[in-house]
């Protein structure tokens, strides 16, 4: 079953022709200078968060309590093998200074500068231009060649070129707005998180959209498999480490960010901070990596006045079939949500086999993805024109240096440039539930949920996902006059502006059924929904279909069932 | 006395109603205060008679006509106009204002979004987004983000006397709360701090319906356990509204929530306890509200929060009984019977 091809053939030039123009290129070329300048950035953070040497002496034991924690606990394969020395020895210096009042400050500092050094170390990326343009060869063109082996069914199609990677990944949304944009200011791009997979996507798609590297921040695990590193380091990956909660690392993670940008590196962050594990759309954002953005508008600001280069934040969303990780992630997300209970976190992309199998059945199958890039803003959360302008809703221009005056001058004030993150953050979300654009199988499996959920009203979620598997059965005519119903009252959504679908679910309905059917989820073991002989819709596991339901939750769809 | 300005700039003052000018006057003691008037008569009495509504104002109080030159002049802002007219005068403001600009506002009302064409009545079930604040008016028609509130016990006459009094000054930016502070400040003023805005603002405006009942009460003659009785369950009504409508239970029993309540249902100043008081003596709400110079927002409010309350299945005796009484002829004899009919409650059940 094949949809006709919505085939995506424009071509995208460069922006910025030449890698030595690249940001990205003049930091890792000036690598000496810029982290000195996020080490001193971010002792001074530190500084002025614990005030005075009793509070930073605490905030070194907790630091030092929770390193030895995770070292015991949660060792990784990347860790250094110098890791339990290097906080064997700050422990025994800060037995040490407690001897002596007088130096106690100064012997403190010198330990706060010694782990910032380490942790600034280890979150630099190592950003090398031939090795981009290597490694995203490689990527290319091994990813047509997986591609074109699995789909095109003839001897020696390896070495065709008849399918790209256009054909596998749509992109839609406000491309050339955003590449617009891209000349005149620094872009934050921000997308949603689902898979593993969305790190090694997006890059291909920043290529493919011909806008200079972004340096990003991607999970020190992925870092665990030797090329998997290789390829992170090479397309501009620095490392973020989630295992580390304390308060330096988070600081100097920050700094580091908030340097980059005002150096006008492009800069991706995934502000869900993690994969959802519900599968449902991000709701609440992590603030510390978005806060940055807010803050290097004001230091561009702060230097150059109404010259100051302008941030834009443009949201991506990331439109799948099917998630890899769903049978874990969305068994984490009950566990964490039922009971309290202690859960092993499992890591499916921890071993090089898992991954090349993943990508393997990924690009020979028939899953397509799609990206849509979002309206752009500025730091604020206003819209944006062409020009780069901040727009109110009237479409009068907003100056965007007036958020950081108070009193006529340019002002620090940190309070406020957390709020100002805060209501940045609804504003993603707001565009994110625009742009996540919906699939038939997204249809399928919240239509397929939502009957079996209505059924049996007075069960609540755990007892529902425990129903025994003979309730779970539906008539097709059932499920088809509710998909059709479901899906008038998304186009009308789709009218209003407030929700996207893709092409294939403007197809006959039975289409879009099968469609979705073949797509939800179709590698897992157990399929979330399939057809039985009698031509009814079942489910092999509920947990998974859940999981694909909640792609449509939180539209308010749950009353049309 | 010629005392110092806090600010290089004048602060800013909309409205002249009797607590636009008690705020003028309060601002007036540590800086140089711009007060905005629509009735040019009013601009022209203030300058030539330094007077208005009956009460003195401050020297350093210049009182114009001009909302654009008002939002030139001034970065901090102090709306105080009735919600009727809220919207609009933001409207007339909204071109002149710049993210720089502060606004506290001390409107005590609410405003109602409702799609084009559509009356409260043509509506059924009323959502949040139908429902705004007036700090949320302030960010829907301009750019402003910086935005507060003022709410408390604060009479207009009694600061006006000169009385010791406090006041909230609510808003999600500690900047905002340190200039309201700043301001407002003084030797019988004492400014306390709340970053729940919503709740702040919510607790000024639901605790009209309580002076309203509370106005009817001392109208019949009762005594001070029926007042207190009012008072505890009404208090435990604008809870329920509040925590619907995204408020803090906290910011309830603070200054701003029963402080400012005590205040409202014992003061025969209020105009919302006036409105109950000449309810309960028989005056139809039409006679009422013709004699009336200036607004009681208790009135508009119980409409919007009857609405609430049915729309987010609330339970709350008291603003539907009022309702009844303010809207369907219900007396205010019956009222109280059939609150104290009302089947028995639990007494504390939003902890």
């Amino acid at each position: 079953m094949r949809f006709k091809r919505y085939k995506n053939t424009r071509q995208y030039e460069p922006i910025l022709p030449g890698s030595r123009d690249w940001p990205v290129v003049q930091l890792s070329r000036n690598r000496k200078e810029f982290m000195a300048e996020v080490k001193e950035a971010s002792f001074q953070r530190i500084k002025a968060i614990t005030r005075n040497k009793t509070a930073l002496i605490e905030e070194l034991e907790i630091t030092l309590f929770k390193e030895r924690a995770r070292i015991r606990q949660n060792p990784w394969k990347v860790d250094p093998d110098d890791d339990l020395s290097f906080w064997r020895n700050v422990k025994a210096r800060l037995l040490d200074i407690s001897n002596n009042k007088e130096t106690e400050g100064e012997e403190a500092d010198k330990i706060l500068y010694s782990i910032i050094d380490r942790y600034a170390e280890e979150i630099m990326g190592n950003f090398n231009p031939s090795h981009y343009r290597f490694a995203r060869r490689v990527a290319t063109f091994g990813f047509s060649r997986l591609l074109n082996a699995g789909r095109v069914k003839k001897f020696g199609s390896f070495w065709s070129n008849r399918l790209s990677m256009d054909d596998k990944i749509h992109i839609t949304g406000e491309v050339e707005h955003l590449r617009t944009l891209a000349k005149k200011g620094n872009i934050v791009i921000v997308p949603t998180h689902f898979s593993n997979l969305d790190s090694i996507l997006i890059g291909w798609v920043i290529y493919t959209l011909g806008l200079p590297p972004v340096i990003y921040g991607a999970g020190l695990n992925l870092f665990n498999i030797g090329v998997i590193a290789y390829f992170m380091n090479s397309l501009g990956a620095y490392k973020v480490d989630r295992r580390k909660k304390n308060v330096i690392y988070l600081e100097t993670l920050k700094a580091y960010s908030a340097i980059a940008l005002s150096k006008g590196c492009q800069s991706l962050f995934f502000p869900g901070g993690t994969r959802s594990r519900s599968g449902k759309v991000e709701k609440n954002l992590k603030l510390g990596l978005l806060g940055t953005a807010v803050e290097a508008q004001r230091q561009n600001y702060q230097e150059k006045k109404e010259k100051g280069e302008k941030i834009f934040i443009v949201p991506v969303s990331l439109n799948y079939h099917f998630v890899l990780e769903a049978p874990s992630l969305i068994n984490e997300y009950l566990e964490r949500k039922g009971q309290e209970r202690y859960y092993v976190e499992n890591d499916e992309f921890s071993s090089s086999y898992r991954i090349i199998t993943f990508l393997f059945k990924f690009f020979t199958k028939g899953s397509d993805i799609s990206v849509s890039v979002g309206k752009p803003m500025d730091v604020l959360g206003n819209p944006v024109d062409f020009e780069g302008n901040s727009l109110d809703k009237h479409q009068r221009v907003i100056d965007t240096m007036d958020y950081f005056i108070s009193n006529d001058k340019i002002t620090i004030n940190k309070q406020r440039e957390e709020e100002y993150t805060r209501m940045l953050s609804l504003k993603i979300v707001d565009q994110y539930s625009k742009i996540a654009r919906i699939f038939s199988s997204h249809l399928v499996a919240f239509v397929g949920f939502e009957i079996i959920k209505k059924r049996n009203k007075k069960l609540d979620l755990y007892s529902l996902l425990r129903l025994p598997e003979e309730e779970q059965i539906i008539s097709y005519d059932e499920f088809k006059d509710t998909c059709e119903r479901l899906r008038s009252k998304i186009m009308e959504r789709v009218e209003e502006g407030t929700m996207s679908v893709a092409q294939h679910m403007k197809e006959d309905i039975d289409e879009i059924i099968k469609h979705g059917l073949h797509n939800v989820g179709m590698y897992h073991a157990k399929r979330p929904l399939i057809q039985t002989k009698e031509g009814d819709i079942t489910t092999m596991d509920l947990n998974i279909l859940y999981y694909y339901r909640n792609r449509l939750d939180g539209y308010g769809l749950e009353k049309y069932i | 006395m010629a005392s110092k300005n806090i600010y290089d700039k004048p602060v800013g003052v909309i409205g002249a109603g009797s607590f636009g000018i008690a705020v003028s006057n309060l601002l007036a003691e540590n800086n140089e205060v711009l007060l905005y008037a629509r009735n040019p008569d009013v601009v022209q009495e203030i300058q030539e008679e330094r007077l208005c509504n009956g009460m003195k104002l401050h020297d350093k109080i210049t009182a114009i006509n001009d909302l654009e030159q008002l939002a030139q002049k001034c970065d901090i802002i102090f709306p105080v106009v009735p919600s009727a007219n809220f919207r609009d005068m933001i409207k007339t403001l909204s071109p002149f204002l710049h993210p720089y600009h502060i606004l506290i506002h001390g409107t005590k009302g609410l405003n109602l979004s409702l799609p084009e064409g559509k009356s409260l009545n043509d509506i059924k079930v009323l959502e949040r987004h139908h429902i705004k604040t007036m700090s949320e008016v302030i960010m829907d028609e301009s750019v402003v983000i910086r935005v507060g509130c003022l709410a408390g016990p604060n009479l207009a006459k009694e600061i006006a006397a000169g009385q010791p009094a406090a006041t909230v000054v609510a808003s999600h930016f500690n900047e905002v709360i340190q200039a309201g502070q700043q301001l407002l400040r003084s030797d019988r003023f004492q400014v306390y701090g709340n970053p729940d805005l919503t709740g702040i603002e919510l607790c000024g405006v639901l605790k009209n319906i309580i002076a309203i009942g509370s106005g009817a009460l001392s109208g019949l003659g009762l005594g001070e356990n029926a007042k207190a009785l009012l008072i505890s369950r009404g208090m435990i009504e604008m809870i329920y509204l509040g925590k619907a409508l995204g408020g803090d239970i906290q910011s309830f029993i603070g200054l701003a929530g029963i402080g400012d309540l005590m205040a409202t249902s014992n003061s025969t100043l209020s105009r919302n306890f006036t409105v109950g008081n000449r309810l309960a003596n028989g005056e139809s709400l039409n006679e009422i509200l013709a004699t009336m110079d200036e607004v009681a927002e208790g009135v508009n409010t119980i409409r919007i929060a009857k609405k609430i309350a049915d729309s987010f299945k609330l339970r709350t005796p008291i603003t539907e009984v009022l309702h009844k009484v303010l809207f369907d002829n219900l007396t205010m004899e019956e009222a109280v019977q059939y609150l104290m009919k009302y089947p028995l409650n639990v007494d504390i059940d939003f902890m």
